[in-house]
């Protein structure tokens, strides 16, 4: 029996998805008017620095208003730690996760039944976006715990009608041997952890051929990477986007089209602004994303700043879904390293790696300083593909990667290859980045 | 006519070598002849084994990136001026040789065994054969190894 195409299998909880424009703008007016009074009355923090720049929810009379009120940063969860920003009591609160800071304590965030409803149903729209459905057998290799991936993307698929696999993440060898004896249709995870995958089941002689969406997300990840992992494997490779200080996963995902991220605008405002000056910046420009949270109570997020650089894509989508698009998030002003006075993203070496035939994106970059000067070294991963008996053949391929990197990011980089497996794989991001100048 | 020569990459750190040889030692797997070519960032360990597939088997279960590469054996008298009389054969024709090592010396009391490793080893092979040059099988050079 012939399967209809599964990603115009319409899902009713998409329906939020297609509704006219000034419909949506009335609804986002209206929660936004909501939830700006909440945290107003109930965040002592927001509160006080409203007061300071002499606005209340009352000037809040279009949504081009929200301007005028001030953006809430990362620094603000750490330093009211660790339940500083709740606007709900705790005999509400029924869900914590926290993420992992970089240094000190972890930030954490709140949810009511209600704010998990909200969670739920967007990773349902989610899923239905990237064509998952009732039948589907999804394996979630998002770690369960803490961390927000795990649990959004279980209690999502549950919704959908999927299978769920609760495998969450690490012990690669068994996750093969579910993602080929369990038939599975669509997994969650990483897209370095997914490449990870792919090349522990080639050498297993492991097949899963069954397997046709991964929905990828957690990291930031390039163009060319998505073409690596869709030529290689076959599985159409969506990208998801989400943080916990806003829900978790769920905050945007690509359509079939996969030329953009849909934002889930009925619940997560989104605006893009300049970085430096804090200014809107107009559709399509890029900027910094900031994000609202339109009706989550536990813990409202008003004018988040969430260091994503992305634009805003006005123009309707092949999918028919009204909801904006963002361009997809290759980098985050976090991850971005500046050397020898120029900025870089690790996602801008990647394509450069690519670019060079038969490379795999296994690399790591080393930043180091000698005798004052910036060093930046990448080194890369020697797959069978690339190798040769011959050593100008290898020198080669260092020449040719080493000027892709000049090309593409205008500085001059070291190539170093290395044995297979030896840049470390984390089971979750992989770390791209060591930095050891000591400044 | 051909040989299987495998060669693996090496990180330039200490106890790169002794990984694969270790592997190879393991699994019972006798090296009949090496070369170890290396630069300032990293080396290849080109091998000759009795059993190229296994050994590239264990090799690759270890972690190794191998590639497997066909060069001649080639007999070449042990005296004066006969590696010289030997690469003569190659002389106009445009064909250039990667790299040379020895697989056995004072093989039938008077020869010695070298792998070749040139671009297209079959017309190599016929071209030495018409100088009388002796380019052995593979039963041959395992012979000369006294494998
Ligand atoms: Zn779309």
């Amino acid at each position: 029996m012939p399967t209809p195409d599964p990603s115009r299998r319409f899902h009713p909880a998409s329906a939020p998805d297609y509704v006219p424009a000034d419909q949506l703008r009335g609804l986002q007016l209206e929660r936004l008017q909501r939830i700006v009074r909440r945290a107003y009355d109930r965040v002592p923090l927001f509160r006080t620095r409203c007061q300071e720049r002499q606005v209340s929810p009352a000037d809040l009379k279009s949504l081009e208003d929200l301007a005028r009120f001030p953006f809430t940063l990362k620094t603000d969860l750490r330093d009211t730690y660790p339940f500083g920003l709740f606007a709900s009591p705790m005999d509400e609160i029924v869900r914590l996760h926290a993420s992992s800071g970089t240094t000190g304590k972890p930030t954490v965030v709140a949810y009511t039944q209600g704010d998990l409803d909200v969670w739920t149903q967007v990773m349902v729209r989610s899923f239905a976006s990237c064509g998952l459905h009732r039948g589907d057998v999804v394996q979630n290799a998002y770690g369960y715990g803490l961390f927000t991936g795990g649990l959004g993307a279980h209690y999502g698929a549950e919704a959908l009608g999927a299978t769920v696999i609760p495998i969450s993440g690490g012990n690669t060898d068994r996750q093969i041997m579910v993602l080929q004896d369990f038939a599975v249709t669509a997994i969650c995870c990483t897209p370095s952890y997914f490449l990870h995958l792919v090349e522990r089941a080639k050498e297993m002689g492991s097949d899963f051929s069954r397997l046709r969406a991964g929905i990828f997300g957690a990291e930031p990840w390039s163009e060319a990477m998505r073409r690596r992992i869709e030529a290689d494997t076959g599985v159409k490779a969506y990208d998801i986007y989400g943080l916990s200080e806003i829900i978790g996963p769920g905050v945007g995902v690509e359509c079939f089209a996969q030329s953009g991220l849909h934002v889930f605008e009925d619940h997560f405002y989104p605006e893009v602004i300049d970085p430096v000056s804090g200014e809107v910046l107009p559709d399509g420009a890029e900027g910094e994303l900031v994000l609202t949270t339109l009706s989550k109570d536990a813990m409202p997020m008003i004018r988040y700043r969430t260091r994503d650089v992305t634009s805003l894509i006005p123009e309707p989508c092949a999918c028919g879904r009204t909801i904006r698009r963002i361009r997809r998030i290759g980098r985050r002003s976090d991850d971005m390293f500046i050397i020898r006075g120029v900025n870089v993203f690790p996602s801008q070496v990647e394509t450069a790696l690519l670019a060079v035939e038969g490379t795999l994106p296994h690399y790591q970059i080393v930043l180091s300083r000698e005798k004052g000067l910036d060093e930046m070294e990448v080194k890369v991963e020697v797959t069978p593909e690339v190798f040769s008996d011959q050593i100008r053949a290898l020198e080669a391929l260092q020449h040719k990667l080493e000027q892709s990197l000049d090309h593409t990011l205008g500085i001059r980089a070291r190539v170093t290859l290395v044995g297979p497996r030896t840049i470390q794989r984390s089971e979750g991001k992989a770390k791209r980045v060591i930095d050891q100048r000591q400044i | 006519m051909k040989l299987t020569q495998l060669s693996l990459f090496l990180e330039n750190r200490p106890g790169a070598l002794r990984l694969p040889c270790q592997v190879l030692g393991l699994a019972g797997i006798d090296i009949l002849s090496m070369s170890l070519a290396d630069t300032q960032q990293f080396g290849i360990l080109r091998i000759v084994v009795k059993d190229p597939d296994r050994a590239r088997k264990v090799l690759e279960e270890s972690g190794c990136v191998v590639k497997a590469t066909d060069v001649l054996a080639v007999e070449v008298p042990d005296r004066a001026g006969g590696l010289a009389d030997m690469l003569g054969a190659f002389e106009g024709s445009g064909l250039s040789i990667e790299y040379i090592y020895p697989l056995a010396a004072g093989h039938r009391g008077k020869t010695a065994v070298l792998v070749l490793r040139v671009e297209e080893p079959e017309r190599a092979a016929k071209l030495l054969q018409a100088r009388q040059v002796r380019v052995l099988t593979r039963e041959q050079a395992f012979e000369a190894v006294g494998a």
